[in-house]
């Protein structure tokens, strides 16, 4: 087994898992926790897939697919800011329409032969870097050299921009930022459209790119999930959300190819010999992803700082404190 | 220190007719206000008289419901606080409006069109820091605030407002979180802004404070002018208590006789760590004895909340000791304290005191619903619950529909009688009261402060954590106080000065020699 | 205090009737509960409808389906009860989690470990075929309620230990167990390569309404278990805990406000270990319910995603245990009539979209809504 072969197709499943985490990032910096990231990145690749395969355009359809998680997630914006009510419970709300809207809407899609897919291609110099070019810039999706860029532009972005420094203070005392003239509500609308727009990427990118094809519930498989989880890892830092990403991206690749080869570092590979054990190594991203909560936890009590504060909690105007 | 009079004053902003209306309470009602440039006009007033709901809507935070604003003459209508920022008005929160995580500069640009999207930080430091030096705000630019202690924040506040240029700056209870020393340092800066002619609204319901620095005094009662715009030199502290009362103010309450018995809480050496990890009791001791009320006095957040909190089990000490009746009970349980007879007036009713859409009766059931007779085996006897709720419904008038109304819906005095009607009826031998009146109506403390003297004479310990101290002066019988997690010293006969100096962290051994040099001068 | 929605706030509408939105100030009578619990469901069929039509489907035929199907006769609306039995079971589970503000949202993973709990006596075995009804029944019911209640206490122990968010690894446990069951109904207890195991032996059957038809001749055909008693008299006793007990009075305390709890000497971390094990043990008993009542087997497909339903039955029942019964024979018919319906996936986006109205009109319990003519402006 080729390990760079492996990481390379790992940072492409990475990719998908990158946008999302970013896009939750981004909402939940300004104070909106959104748990609908798994139903809304389902409808981006549903109507992604569904746009490239009626009109044989996949870039409108990554950009019909993002509008419309962009859109339903304006739904979780309008109950949780306006009506108030809480974040879980209507984050999970979301999941169960997003994704139910997708299954329906995307029905028979799976049958349509030939749906165009995104490009992908080799970078002509940095491919030539020992390893590192073969794993990030050899026959890649157009989507994952977007990647590449999007993560520190993000950081950049939140860190060192007027608009950052809005963002954060929403989240973190949206009384402060109201009280200069920020307009926390639509500071608040806008980052949950992001995440959206972000989420809906994530599924184009994965039914266009990464495994092309529409699979209804499984075309996700929880990677939602996981890009929640990442966000709490990644202690709302951008930097650290790619990490985990791609981390997270190779060893859902390692799972699946771990299965092919007859030996392992000179020893007989138990998978090839029984296919069931796969079953284990399937268990491994989502065991993987509560370990790293364990982890990424403990060093957040120990630090004190990342969350931000006022995650969760809805902003009256007049009442003090968050 | 009254200043020379400034002849013939311009006004810079006049409110007129105020009316505004939340639900439930009439907060202003036809109020006028007129405040005249380079001058510091205090607004004086009991909690909840609509001093900072008047403010409010002068700094564009809320829309009156009726009434006009004129600003230098010209008739204006805010929809936002920036639009007060842009014609020079700005308000200083009570509860600083700064973000903890960021710095200095950080939020000083907050909000700001300039720069229009990349921010380089160290340029505007500089500027800052320029701004600062003239006014006497000294203050790093690029610390983080929660590095800052809470005097600098407040400069950071002021930083912020003069940044964009305001030329109004309203301080609601500018010094009620400063030591003496810092409101020096504030009333200096107060005062080199208004000789640049700038114009302060300083709302505060301290008096002694309001004759040292204001020119003028507007009066609020229950969301209506008593006085408006008096010059503060013509008149006296006791009128004005008069005009924010209502009535005579009675600075002491009947306090009979009773002989201190054993020592019930002793506290040694204790050391213990707030939430963010950083040591806030320092080697504390004291001791309360039964039948008295024992005064804890000291600005806020030098540890009070972490002793309460240290005493009634719900925070661990990292060294020391606490007995309670000469048992050892340090690092115990809650459970352990509440069986032991310590009762714990929180200083958070809605937080920490009461569950707020649970009745009344499971809320006054949270310390005895695993005691007989409401608590039966694994059961609960509703029947002996909804008796007990009744009976203290009745016994401490508690003003609602039925004692199955969800707590949130009563008012904050009814809440403080549910949360003082379960901790007394526990017949406490320790009682920790933490700010039991803060934020009440003139009723409500006085209701709550003869509770707190029945427990005295009924013989109980009671430890009164307070950032009152006229309310600390007439209940207590002594009265230690804190600074940065250590008790300074010990006053019984209510000296002032003392206390004054030890809450800004002078020990009482040191003291003789200070007073005695100033004296000697 | 200021309470205007933020949206319709400085925008100076020419409209007669001025709006203004205050928190209610005395509780909200209970029909307004009701009536917008109905009024969200119906609006929601609306949406739905909508979409059903765009996905290329009759909305009015669907409809008229659902109701046929699955109220329409004796017979049919006793295979709803077979639907809603498991419903009630995990409706509840996530009744007394949410109740602490515990958001386990895991119910379908313990579902999985109960039924295969349940499994293992049978295959493993612990019983051999020839036990009575009564002791494979009883023995079924402890290990599929201890299957899930471990399930449920891992997460539980790891918010406790390091504070884990329950929401992710609830979730994160519902995809291991699902793949933990296929290594079993692929690998060990495959029945002649088929991915599912034999048939249990009828002593392993929980009883059904037509195993009395020689009685009652009206009981012919139906396919209602005794599994639908256990969950009616769960959801009892659950309701005696939360509104009876010491323990629900803690439960209560907790998930209004957990540092009251505290304050009054009430270990929080004790109670998040117990109600997550109440709470799978609960889901576990839907799953250990539906193999031993339903499936007569264990199987890859033996949910239709009833641990997700019931997070959201148990916010129609507004986490009130009895309620959980009504709104899970809803559910039931749903489920039961989506079946056959196309596109596929009506039966969740329908859930999805009465959901979400749900979290909506609670907005309107809360607050009350003022109209009164526009004079001034």
């Amino acid at each position: 087994m080729d390990m760079s072969i492996v990481l390379q197709a790992g940072v492409a499943t990475g990719t998908a898992l990158l946008f999302a985490t970013l896009g939750e990032l981004l909402a939940e910096r300004s104070g909106i926790m959104n748990l609908g990231v798994e139903g809304m990145m389902l409808l981006g690749a549903m109507a992604a897939y569904w746009v490239s395969a009626h009109y044989g355009v996949p870039w409108m359809g990554v950009i019909i697919g993002m509008l419309a998680a962009g859109l339903i997630s304006q739904i979780h914006a309008f109950i949780t800011i306006n009506l108030r009510a809480d974040q879980v419970v209507s984050g999970l709300s979301l999941n169960f329409l997003a994704a139910g809207v997708s299954v329906v809407l995307g029905e028979g899609l799976n049958s349509i032969k030939g749906v165009a897919i995104l490009p992908s291609f080799t970078i002509p110099l940095l491919s030539q870097i020992p390893w590192i070019g073969k794993i990030f810039f050899t026959n890649q999706g157009i989507l994952v050299y977007i990647g590449y860029l999007v993560f520190p532009l993000v950081w950049y972005f939140i860190n060192r921009t007027r608009q950052g420094l809005h963002l954060r203070a929403v989240g973190e005392f949206p009384a402060a930022a109201d009280s200069l003239g920020i307009n926390v509500y639509r500071m608040r609308y806008l980052y949950v459209f992001i995440g959206g727009l972000f989420a809906g990427l994530a599924g184009a990118a994965i039914s266009l790119s990464i495994s092309p094809g529409w699979f209804s519930e499984k075309t996700t498989s929880g990677e939602g999930w996981i890009a929640v989880g990442l966000v709490i890892f990644a202690q709302w830092n951008p930097i650290r959300a790619a990490f985990g990403a791609y981390i997270f991206g190779a060893l859902r690749r390692l799972v699946l190819d771990i299965q092919g080869p007859m030996m392992i570092l000179g020893l007989a590979n138990p998978f090839y010999y029984n296919p069931y054990f796969g079953f284990f190594l399937q268990m491994l991203p989502y065991a993987f992803t509560i370990i790293v909560l364990v982890l990424g936890s403990r060093e957040a009590i120990k630090k004190r700082i990342g969350t931000p504060a006022a995650l969760g909690i809805p902003y009256i105007r007049g009442e003090r404190g968050m | 220190m009254p200043k020379e009079e400034v002849p013939d004053l311009k006004v810079i902003a006049h409110m007129q007719g105020i009316r505004k209306r939340f639900p439930g309470v009439l907060a202003n009602d036809q109020v006028d206000f007129e405040l005249r440039e380079g001058e510091v006009h205090a607004l004086l007033g009991e909690n909840g008289a609509g001093k900072s709901t008047l403010m409010n809507i002068l700094a564009g935070l809320y829309h009156p419901d009726s009434g006009t604003i004129n600003i230098r003459g010209k008739q204006v209508s805010f929809n936002s606080p920036q639009d007060a920022i842009k014609v020079g008005i700005g308000m200083i929160h009570q509860h600083f409006m700064l973000v903890p995580s960021q710095t200095v500069t950080e939020n000083v640009l907050l909000g700001l069109n300039d720069p229009p999207f990349i921010i380089n930080l160290k340029d505007y430091d500089d500027k800052i820091r320029q701004l600062g030096e003239r006014l006497g705000l000294i203050v790093d630019p690029r610390a983080k605030i929660w590095q800052l202690t809470v005097g600098e924040q407040q400069r950071v506040e002021i930083l912020k407002m003069l940044y964009r240029g305001t030329n109004v700056l309203i301080m609601d209870e500018p010094t009620a979180v400063l030591a003496p020393s810092e409101i020096e340092d504030l009333f200096l800066t107060l005062r080199k802004m208004t000789a640049e002619g700038k114009s302060i609204v300083f709302i505060s319901h301290k008096l002694n404070e309001i004759t040292e620095i204001s020119d003028r005094v507007t009066v609020l009662r229950r969301g209506k002018v008593t006085a408006s715009g008096i010059n503060t030199r013509e008149t006296t502290r006791e009128k004005l208590a008069e005009l924010m009362v209502g009535r005579e103010v009675l600075f002491r309450i009947d306090k009979k006789p009773v002989k201190p018995g054993d020592v019930v809480l002793s506290v040694e050496n204790v050391q213990a760590e707030n939430d963010k990890n950083l040591q806030s009791l320092r080697g504390l001791s004291l001791q309360v004895r039964a039948g008295e009320i024992v005064g804890l006095a000291g600005v806020a957040g030098n540890g009070q909340s972490e002793l309460a909190e240290v005493i009634t089990g719900l925070r661990k000490c990292t060294a020391g000791k606490i007995c309670i009746h000469g048992q050892d009970t340090t690092n115990q349980s809650t459970l352990t304290s509440i069986r032991q007879g310590v009762s714990h007036i929180p200083e958070d009713r809605t937080h920490v005191g009461s569950a707020p859409n649970l009745s009344i009766t499971d809320n006054v059931i949270m310390k005895n619903y695993n005691q007989q007779p409401i608590g039966m085996g694994w059961l609960i006897n509703s029947l002996a619950a909804n008796r007990f709720a009744t009976k203290l419904k009745d016994e401490y008038e508690i003003t609602a529909p039925l004692i199955n109304t969800p707590v949130r819906l009563l008012s904050g005095g009814n809440l403080q009688r549910v949360i003082l009607a379960r901790e007394i009826s526990s017949k406490p031998k320790l009682m920790v009261a933490v700010q039991p009146t803060r934020g009440l109506d003139v009723g409500a403390i006085e209701g709550v402060q003869r509770l707190l003297m029945q427990q005295r004479e009924a013989g109980a310990a009671v430890l009164l954590i307070s950032e009152e101290l006229e309310e600390l002066l007439s209940l207590s019988d002594r009265i230690y106080i804190i600074y940065e997690g250590q008790i300074m010293g010990e006053v019984t006969d209510g000296d002032i000065r003392k206390i004054g100096l030890m809450m800004t962290g002078t020990p009482l051994d040191k003291i003789g020699k200070e007073i005695t040099e100033e004296d000697g001068k | 205090m200021e309470n205007n929605i933020p949206g319709s706030k400085k925008r100076r509408l020419r409209f007669p009737y001025k709006i203004r939105v205050e928190p209610r100030l005395v509780e909200a009578p209970g029909w307004v509960s009701v009536l917008l619990t109905i009024a969200s469901i119906i609006l929601a069929l609306m949406v739905g409808a909508v979409l059903i039509a765009l996905g290329g489907g009759d909305p009015i035929k669907a409809y008229i389906h659902i109701g046929k199907a699955s109220f329409g006769s004796l017979g049919v609306f006793s295979d709803t009860l077979v639907k809603a039995t498991p419903l009630m079971l995990v409706g509840l589970a996530c009744s007394i989690a949410f109740r602490m503000k515990l958001w386990n949202i895991g119910a379908e993973g313990q579902f999985f470990i109960g039924a295969f709990a349940a499994s293992v006596v049978v295959l493993l075995p612990v019983l051999p075929d020839s036990s009575p009804k009564w002791l494979f029944i009883l023995i079924m019911f402890i290990f599929g309620f201890i299957g899930g209640a471990l399930w449920g206490v891992i997460p539980g122990f790891l918010k406790v230990k390091f504070n884990v968010n329950e929401i992710i690894s609830t979730l994160m446990m519902n995809y291991i167990a699902v793949f933990w069951n296929n290594y079993f109904i692929y690998a060990v207890w495959s029945e002649g390569g088929f991915q599912m195991s034999k048939t249990f032996p009828k002593n392993a059957w929980l009883p059904r309404l037509s195993d009395f038809a020689k009685d009652a001749p009206i009981f012919q055909g139906l396919t209602t278990h005794l599994g639908l008693v256990f969950a009616v008299i769960a959801a009892v006793i659950i309701w005696f805990i939360l509104y009876r007990s010491k323990w629900g009075y803690e439960i209560r305390l907790i998930g209004d406000n957990a540092k009251a709890a505290k304050y009054s000497g009430i270990s929080i971390g004790k109670n998040i270990i117990l109600v997550m094990a109440l709470s799978g043990g609960l889901a576990g008993l839907a799953g250990m319910s539906e193999i031993s009542g339903v499936v007569h087997r264990l199987q890859g497909s033996i949910s239709p995603g009833y641990g997700f339903t019931g997070i959201i039955i148990a916010w129609l029942a507004k986490l009130n245990p009895l309620a959980v019964i009504v709104v899970s024979i809803l559910f039931g018919a749903l489920i039961l009539a989506g079946r056959e319906l196309q596109p596929k996936g009506i039966p969740t986006m329908i859930q999805g979209v009465i959901f979400v109205f749900l979290i909506a009109s609670d907005f309107f319990v809360r607050n009350r809504i003022l109209f009164s003519r526009n004079i001034e402006e």
